[in-house]
């Protein structure tokens, strides 16, 4: 049975709607991100489900029950906030204390289990501080232990990490995952970084405007986006994208200059049919010119460090090509590409939902849900 | 950040003096010559003066009548405080909920602020009198029973009402700004946290109101010192038998009624060092220690 299970959940805001019918089931000790762009519905999700705004439409249930009428506390759900949310007058000690005192749990007991949890997260030293005298990572585990020494059925978390410098953000995402390893309580993670999404989550959603785009494990929706959008979300760079047509006769897409991409396998669609042909900046490959499917033009060429970012011109349209090498490539220099048929992703240019080309690979469903 | 440094210019000058000449005319030399006439014994009908030292001020603090005035000045000063304070935490609070009609009183409420002290005086002495409005049916009832001209505490309940409900305002706007500075984000984690909206208040918001609290407990304890002179003059006059003869209205009284220019001025000068010394706490201590990062 799902642990949390939202049914067709939508929220207006006087005439603005901001979730539309949404359909979403988290199971029992998963690890669920929820990815969007800022203004898509996440944190409002995640708001419906903490009981911090009512639900206009639908149902939302917790371990069973129907939560739309309980109150925050009644949920069994602990949050951490974007910006902590510490209480600025109490020490740490009585911050991560304080759920316990107002459950009314005994003093003696409540300093201990402060004690444990704070050791749990290496607060320790700081237990008298106030959050004032703390470094954003010190107070991001503040903010951690007050959730954790609740011991809830579920952990909310609205990007917690987007306000720390990038090297702690990845240090607190580790310890966010080990942490979620050792306890694992359902967590319902909100964030508008990718790279956060695909690290931590154990399956992935990807909202846009307010409805779900994808539903999947990060690698199923890296590898397989179900919309345009889901491919130009995910993965950095971004996926290039050329409109086009399906050529039966030519077993192809036929892009509006009259340069032919084979594929490897046709869809089944008319001829004619108007796709969008997807790839990843890290599948096309540069070619001496004419020796490719497309020629293209170099526009500047990014140094990565480790890569090169070629930007190209194709006819108009910016096209992206991550290469290994260093290339004495100047600005303007003709150059081929290769686009390699087993990488290629087609979307429908109407509906911008993918078509599959190849047979569909096996979904891999949560263990939970396989076993319970 | 960066200080302008201008040079001196006849144009400045010139745009200055108007203020300079109100303050000096209004301020400094009042003060000066109410210092003076603290040392001095000052003819009431004009006509020399002779320099006596301390001698005033030996006389007043010896006076039972001032220190009955202190101890009035006191209860009036404790009472106005707590009553408008407490007033204004509740309509701030209700406000910051945004209860049903929070917007219509959230102006209303400001309003009194604006009005005169003698005013109030004059307002509230249509509501306190014992013969017509509200209390003349109490009277009705029971006769005799509600008269500020008679009864000394009712005379002092009834400067303290009327002050108070000029001092809300104030502390209203100021609590009202606070409540809506603590962010929301941490009323929603003490909800998450299991605290009840009664607890929360108890728990987070009186805590974060603490530096407003102090700020608004100085500012309100000066202001009853001076400017309760209107309202005591309006209702009550300083009666009956003294019982509300607040050191502001005492001095009013003793200079201009009792021509005793020496004596009134020596308890200006008093009472001028006492608020001298409530500002200075107020910038010194309060206004440094009490607030959170």
């Amino acid at each position: 049975m799902a642990e949390i299970s939202i049914r067709k959940v939508s929220k207006t805001f006087g005439k603005t709607t901001v979730l539309g019918g949404v359909d979403l089931d988290i199971f029992n000790g998963e690890f669920v991100v929820i990815l969007g762009p800022s203004g898509c519905g996440k944190s409002t999700l995640l708001r419906l489900i903490a009981g911090l705004e009512e639900i206009s439409a639908g149902e939302i249930a917790i371990a069973g029950v129907v939560v739309n009428a309980l109150e925050p506390r009644e949920r069994g759900c602990a949050m951490v906030f974007q910006n902590y949310a510490l209480y600025p007058h109490m020490t740490v000690a009585q911050n991560i204390g304080y759920a316990l005192k107002v459950a009314g749990v005994a003093r003696a007991e409540r300093q201990a289990r402060v004690e444990a949890t704070a050791k749990s997260v290496g607060l320790t030293e700081y237990l008298d501080r106030k959050p004032g005298q703390l470094s954003g990572g010190q107070r991001q585990r503040v903010a951690m232990a007050r959730a954790i020494i609740r011991e809830p059925r579920v952990f909310l978390f609205d990007e917690p990490l987007s306000n720390l410098d990038a090297k702690l953000r990845v240090q607190m995402r580790h310890e966010i995952r080990r942490i979620h390893n050792r306890i694992g309580a359902t967590s319902v993670f909100v964030t508008h970084d990718q790279h956060e999404g695909m690290t931590l989550a154990d399956r992935l959603v990807v909202m846009n405007k307010g409805s779900i785009e994808q539903v999947g494990t990060p690698a199923e929706v890296h590898d397989r986006p179900a919309s345009v959008y889901v491919a130009g979300f995910i993965g950095s760079p971004a996926m290039n994208f050329l409109p086009g047509q399906i050529s039966l006769v030519r077993r192809g897409v036929l892009l509006e200059n009259g340069t032919l991409i084979p594929l490897a396998q046709m869809p089944v669609l008319e001829d004619g049919h108007l796709v969008q042909l997807g790839i990843r900046p890290e599948h096309a490959r540069l070619t001496p010119r004419g020796r490719g499917v497309i020629e293209a033009q170099v526009d500047m060429i990014e140094d990565l460090g480790a890569q090169r970012l070629c930007n190209l011109m194709f006819e108009d349209m910016p096209f992206c090509v991550l290469i290994e090498a260093r290339p004495p490539l100047p600005a303007g220099t003709p150059v081929g590409l290769d686009i390699p048929a087993e990488h290629i992703h087609l979307f429908d240019a109407a509906s911008e939902r993918r078509i599959e080309i190849a047979l569909p690979l096996p979904v891999a469903a949560p263990a939970e849900a396989l076993t319970g | 950040m960066r200080r302008a440094h201008f040079k001196f210019s006849w144009i400045a000058a010139a745009l200055l003096a108007p203020q300079l000449l109100i303050v000096f005319v209004f301020f400094y030399w009042p003060s000066a010559q109410a210092l003076y006439w603290a040392f001095t014994l000052e003819q009431p009908w004009g006509g020399g003066n002779t320099w006596v030292g301390f001698d005033n001020f030996r006389k007043v603090l010896s006076d039972p009548y001032y220190w009955s005035s202190v101890r009035v000045s006191v209860i009036y000063a404790l009472a106005t405080t707590v009553l408008a304070i407490g007033m204004a935490l509740t309509l701030a609070i209700f406000v910051d909920r945004q209860l049903a009609g929070y917007r219509a009183y959230r102006v209303a409420v400001i309003w009194p602020y604006a009005v005169a002290a003698p005013a109030v005086g004059l307002a509230f002495q249509f509501v306190f009198n014992p013969g017509a409005g509200i209390f003349s049916y109490i009277n009705a009832v029971a006769p005799g029973w509600w008269d500020l001209s008679q009864n000394p505490w009712q005379a002092i309940a009834a400067i303290v009402v009327a002050g108070a409900w000029k001092q809300v305002a104030y502390s209203f706007v100021f609590f009202l700004a606070a409540l809506q500075s603590i962010p929301r984000s941490l009323t929603e984690a003490a909800a998450m946290d299991g605290a009840r909206p009664l607890r929360r208040m108890i728990d987070l918001q009186l805590p974060l109101l603490t530096p407003t609290f102090f700020f608004l407990l100085v500012i309100n304890i000066t202001d009853s010192f001076t400017d309760s002179f209107g309202i005591v003059d309006t209702l009550t006059g300083g009666g009956p038998f003294r019982a509300t003869d607040l050191l502001v209205y005492k001095i009013y009284a003793d200079g201009f009624r009792g021509f005793d220019y020496s004596g009134a001025a020596a308890q200006s000068i008093i009472l001028m060092l006492l608020v001298m010394a409530l500002t200075f706490v107020q910038f010194r201590y309060i206004e440094r220690r009490v607030h959170y990062t």
